[in-house]
């Protein structure tokens, strides 16, 4: 069963070949846009601006601190740099240069983490970016962004480019079907979008875990429960208003994301929900175990999060808003 | 395009100018309670080579002159001296470096980009200024600009592997327009370099990293200058000019202690070092 089946979604190509889209895009716009690689691009789809802007590409090599380090040098000279590698590497390796040189700068450059989440899948733990959501969330000034479908990441892309600030992108290996059309949506820093209207509950969701969700509140609608999904695509700032009105109006929340539950989109969004518009909530994550080598749909169902995790929640949460007797 | 920049042209008057400069970083860490006096009076005279003595080219009030020469203090902790500096280059009123370490101020103890005018870079996590450099040369290339870019390195920070990183991407993108300035005064914060954690043979090292080495005595203003003329000369090559310099520089019983690295003098200490400071 493929991501997106149930819910009868368009597949589609893996992410990072929108990301690699989307960056020649912005690339072809905007002569200030440069990209920066960690010997990465062939991975990341960066490369797609080497071959396209040769003298707008620079592979720094095997030396995040570095990358990270010239990035911001350029981003002081009116550049708009695009630092990109894979989560794991460019945010664990690089944290400190990322935090003085970037965020607290308040420097106009933005980072590419690719390959974030499980979904990378093969080449196993060391190289998934599972803990990126709470990296960049250290960062006060960074905006947060995590597209979920090749729509929105040409959009966000796009999106952060123009942004006057430092962003942190999410990108992916695996394929996320299509969720929106081109066009429909006006994706920005703070949004975040309803994809699926519903009464019962709302599933919060960023990433590949969007279209997870749809597929559940397809297959909860079976049961006569009326789901909502709600896109949270920007974890920085966050659509606080999206999120209490779905709190008031659905009376139950399920978060689901593709990250370690500590640090993540649903511990935030519970701040949100505790302190604006208390209801039930359950989460769909990472417990704190390492993640191993394996096909992504095999680790997907192995470590729940799959769109069976989110129904099992559903369900608990619901039982939990009744036992309140809330509405 | 070139600046003409007014600056002091004779040697007396650069002396004068960094005793001075020694007083302003006693007076404003004496006063915070806390900062690292010997670590920026090691480099007072390097400092005074290119803001005065007409190396780096700069508007003190157009701080963001396109064409400027980039200046980045990659050892964060000697912001003292940078503030002192800038202060006296008319960047920003010279009380204000007397707020050092102060809330609501901002000065900050270490140099954060966009607090003040002149502050190119933030910097305090040791080993980050030669990539930022690095990243300035590249944005000039870009931006059809033709400015030089000037890091002042600390000798501790060399253990650090960026700056290895960031000497290799020097050399590979040949930017001939980065000069690196190492103040090597011999100490890090808990003792010895060569005890700590040894850098030698450093100069051979920069070497086989591509770099063009000149060494100079990092308190000799016309043998700072000599150097720093000379190497703009040099073509296809980053150039690093390793600054031998005492840390403590100008008053014995901090030139004698490392153990000053990181605090600032107590009232009675600070009268002893201002009249050793004025006596020379």
């Amino acid at each position: 069963m493929q991501l997106g089946e149930k819910a009868g979604l368009k597949p589609s190509k893996p992410m990072r070949d929108y990301f690699g889209e989307a960056i020649l895009a912005v690339a072809r716009e905007n002569p200030r846009v440069v990209v920066l690689d960690g010997d990465l691009g062939n991975s990341t789809k960066a490369e797609t601006v080497r071959q396209a802007f040769p003298e707008r590409f620079f592979n720094i090599g095997i030396a995040e601190s570095n990358l990270v380090g010239i990035g911001a040098g350029m981003a002081s000279c009116d550049l708009i740099p695009w630092i990109t590698s894979f989560s794991s590497f460019l945010l664990c390796n690089a944290y400190d240069q990322i935090r003085l040189a970037v965020a607290m700068s308040n420097l106009n450059a933005k980072i590419l983490g690719s390959h974030g989440g499980i979904t990378l899948g093969k080449d196993g733990p060391t190289q998934m970016g599972i803990e990126d959501f709470a990296l960049m969330g250290g960062l006060p000034t960074m905006q947060m962004l995590v597209p979920c479908d090749p729509v929105s990441m040409l959009a966000l892309v796009k999106v952060a480019t123009d942004y006057q600030g430092p962003v942190w992108l999410r990108s992916s290996r695996v394929a996320a079907p299509y969720i929106y059309e081109t066009g429909k949506v006006d994706f920005k820093v703070g949004g975040s979008e309803i994809v699926r209207q519903g009464r019962d509950v709302t599933i919060i969701a960023c990433g590949i875990m969007v279209a997870a969700a749809l597929d559940a509140a397809a297959m909860l609608a079976e049961e006569g429960i009326s789901s909502r999904v709600l896109d949270l695509y920007s974890l920085r700032p966050m659509d606080t208003a999206a999120i209490l009105t779905a709190a008031r109006e659905t009376g139950a929340l399920v978060c689901a994301e593709e990250h370690l539950l500590v640090g993540g989109m649903g511990s935030n969004v519970a701040r949100i929900v505790s302190s604006g518009h208390p209801v039930p909530m359950r989460f769909v994550g990472l417990a704190d175990v390492y993640i191993e080598s394996g096909d992504p749909n095999d680790l997907l169902e192995k470590y729940h999060l799959t769109d069976e995790d989110i129904c099992i929640a559903v369900r608990e949460v619901i039982g939990a808003k009744e036992m309140a007797g809330q509405p | 395009m070139k600046e003409k920049i007014e600056t002091v042209q004779n040697i007396p008057a650069l002396k004068d100018l960094a005793r001075e400069l020694r007083l302003d970083i006693l007076e404003c860490t004496t006063r915070a309670g806390s900062g690292h006096p010997s670590s920026s009076w090691s480099a007072v005279e390097i400092l005074t080579a290119l803001y005065f003595g007409g190396i780096l080219r700069y508007r003190a009030q157009e701080p963001l002159w396109p064409d400027r020469d980039r200046f980045i203090m990659s050892k964060g902790h000697a912001a003292p001296l940078l503030y002192a500096v800038l202060a006296r280059a008319g960047y920003f009123p010279y009380e204000m470096i007397m707020q050092l370490r102060q809330v609501g101020s901002p000065v900050q103890g270490h140099p954060v980009l966009g607090m003040l005018p002149g502050v190119e870079a933030t910097t305090g996590s040791l080993g980050q200024g030669l990539s930022l450099g690095v990243g300035h040369v590249l944005g000039s290339r870009l931006n059809h600009r033709h400015y030089r870019v000037y890091v002042l390195l600390g000798d501790g920070e060399c253990e650090a592997g960026q700056i290895w990183e960031s000497a290799m991407s020097a050399a590979h993108y040949k930017c001939d327009q980065l000069t690196a300035i190492l103040d090597y005064n011999k100490f890090q914060e808990t003792g010895p370099i060569s005890r700590e954690m040894g850098l030698e043979p450093l100069a051979e090292k920069w070497r086989s990293f591509g770099w063009h080495v000149e060494e100079a005595d990092g308190h000799s203003i016309p043998d700072l200058l000599e150097k720093l003329h000379g190497i703009q000369e040099v073509q296809g090559k980053p150039q690093i000019i390793i600054a031998h310099t005492i840390k403590g520089k100008g008053v014995s019983f901090v030139e004698s202690d490392f153990t000053f690295h990181g605090r600032a003098l107590t009232p009675e200490q600070a009268k002893k070092a201002r009249e050793e400071l004025l006596c020379n």
